[in-house]
């Protein structure tokens, strides 16, 4: 294996280049990335540095010595257009073409956006830059969809004085992914900070004054947030012949085709520990998948399944959020400890009397770790 | 190799403890990570390059000769 290229300069493309250095690599590393900055990260962005707590200089990933350690061919600015997996061939926008023998594919993903014009999303730096420039006393600020981005930013834009209205279609926020109760908890908080949130409407436009919803009332607005999920960067795969639904699909051990593996946002794997294919976007799966993909590749014949128990972090208000597991599709949640009103409790999550996973609000971060313990042990089908 | 950690960027994932446990732990109240060992033996080398790849804060950085 001589020439291994990534495409995709974040979380997951970094830690894989990272770890083919640490396991030996000594052939070529080449670091394809889209966006001009350094790879830099993004949690802080909905968090401090959209709070104006810190410079931009904070989220650098790694310091310039770091990539020079690293002896990488960084191709910063630089989009993947094509695949030719026959070839072994990386297509770029302006026609240079990189051989390769080992492929990972880190290309993560994109906000969703709403039909028409005009609004922000909160992806990239730059992103968050511009928001963060428009928002202040007395700006009306609408946030579209209460998932965890729509929850931080409005925390945020509230702590800045903005007049906040989050909209949200279900009729209890994050129900799918942490169960009605939590996501009532959740709800009553921003209600406490003046958020004014109204739950089961359909934003179906948006106009230069703001939003329109599904009954045709107008919710005024200075500045809009999309917040409305993500889509797979994907598109410079479709004539690859790689398997793509909702993401790369990919094995257990993290591959979608021999000397191919996908890492992070953009992955959809199976993962034997719980049983199914899952794509996970949360800051620490890019890492961790960016790691195994790495490994996979270089050790061919000592691969490792890629069986993580994923685990995210939420910052919304005084309140962090910690998961451990698999939430999405659990049919019983348990409060296992603390209580719900005091916004300090554990809870459980099972699908079939099987535990999925445990979230944990206000509470020192120890005493999740049993649970996670627990995630692993059980017994697995 | 010292270890160098920047104690505002911490998330308090509990990463680096459990890949570092003799290198890193957490304080009770809020779960902020503790160097234990700054200046960790030669044995504990991959570990503590593993912890600092994987913490999702970038919040450790470690000073190689
Ligand atoms: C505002 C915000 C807050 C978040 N907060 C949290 C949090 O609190 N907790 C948590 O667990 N997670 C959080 N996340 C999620 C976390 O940041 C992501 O899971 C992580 O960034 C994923 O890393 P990645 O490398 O897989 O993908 P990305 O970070 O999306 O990186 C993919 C990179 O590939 C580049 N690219 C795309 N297509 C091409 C192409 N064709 N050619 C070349 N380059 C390309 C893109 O420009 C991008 O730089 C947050 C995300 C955002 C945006
Ligand atoms: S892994 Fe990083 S963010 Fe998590 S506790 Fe350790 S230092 Fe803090």
């Amino acid at each position: 294996m001589n020439r291994i290229v990534v495409v995709g300069a974040s979380a997951a493309g970094l830690a894989a280049a990272e770890t083919l250095r640490r396991e030996g690599h000594s052939g070529s590393v080449t670091l394809v990335g889209e966006e001009l900055d350094f790879p830099y990260d993004r949690p802080p962005l909905s968090k401090q540095i959209l709070a104006g707590e810190w410079e931009a200089e904070r989220l650098a990933l790694r310091t310039k010595e770091d990539f020079d350690r690293l002896d990488l061919d960084l191709r910063l600015g630089a989009v993947a257009v094509g695949l030719d997996p026959g070839a072994r061939l990386v297509r770029l926008a302006g026609g240079e073409q990189l051989g390769y023998d080992g492929l990972i594919v880190a290309t993560g993903v994109r906000p969703r956006r709403l039909p028409g014009r005009g609004g922000h999303v909160l992806r990239t730096l730059r992103d968050a830059v511009e928001l963060r420039k428009r928002l202040g006393p007395g700006r009306r600020l609408v946030v579209v969809g209460a998932g965890f981005l729509g929850a931080e930013v409005a925390a945020v834009a509230r702590g800045l004085g903005c007049e906040v209205t989050l909209l949200e279609p279900a009729p209890v926020p994050l129900a799918h992914a942490v169960g009605e109760q939590v996501g009532r908890v959740l709800s009553e908080a921003h209600r406490e900070h003046g958020v004014d949130l109204r739950t089961g409407v359909t934003v179906t436009g948006m106009t230069d004054f703001g939003v329109t919803l599904s009954g045709g009332e107008l919710v005024a607005a200075d500045e809009v947030l999309i917040a409305i999920g993500s889509v797979p960067n994907t598109e410079w795969l479709v004539d690859s012949g790689l398997p793509i639904d909702d993401g790369l699909v990919c094995d257990a051990f993290s591959a979608a085709a021999p000397q191919i593996y996908g890492a992070g946002d953009v992955a959809r794997w199976h993962n034997p520990r719980f049983g199914v294919s899952m794509r996970i976007e949360h800051r620490t799966n890019a890492a961790e998948q960016g790691m195994a993909a790495a490994r996979n590749l270089l050790h061919p014949d000592a691969r490792k399944p890629f069986t993580p128990v994923p685990y995210f972090w939420s910052d919304q208000y005084d309140m962090k959020i910690q998961a451990y597991g698999y939430l999405r599709g659990h049919d019983t949640v348990d409060i296992a400890e603390g209580d719900l009103a005091g916004r300090r409790f554990l809870a459980t999550y099972r699908k079939q009397g099987r535990l999925v996973g445990a979230l944990a609000v206000g509470l020192p971060p120890k005493a999740l770790r049993p649970w996670r313990q627990a995630l692993i042990t059980q017994e697995h089908q | 190799m010292r270890v160098e950690f920047d104690e505002p960027k911490c998330v308090a994932a509990g990463q680096c403890v459990m890949v570092a446990p003799d290198v890193f732990d957490q304080r009770d109240e809020d779960g902020v990570a503790i160097v234990l060992d700054a200046e960790p033996g030669p044995e504990l080398h991959d570990e503590v390059r593993e912890a600092a790849a994987v913490c999702p804060a970038a919040a450790i950085r470690l000073v190689e000769p």
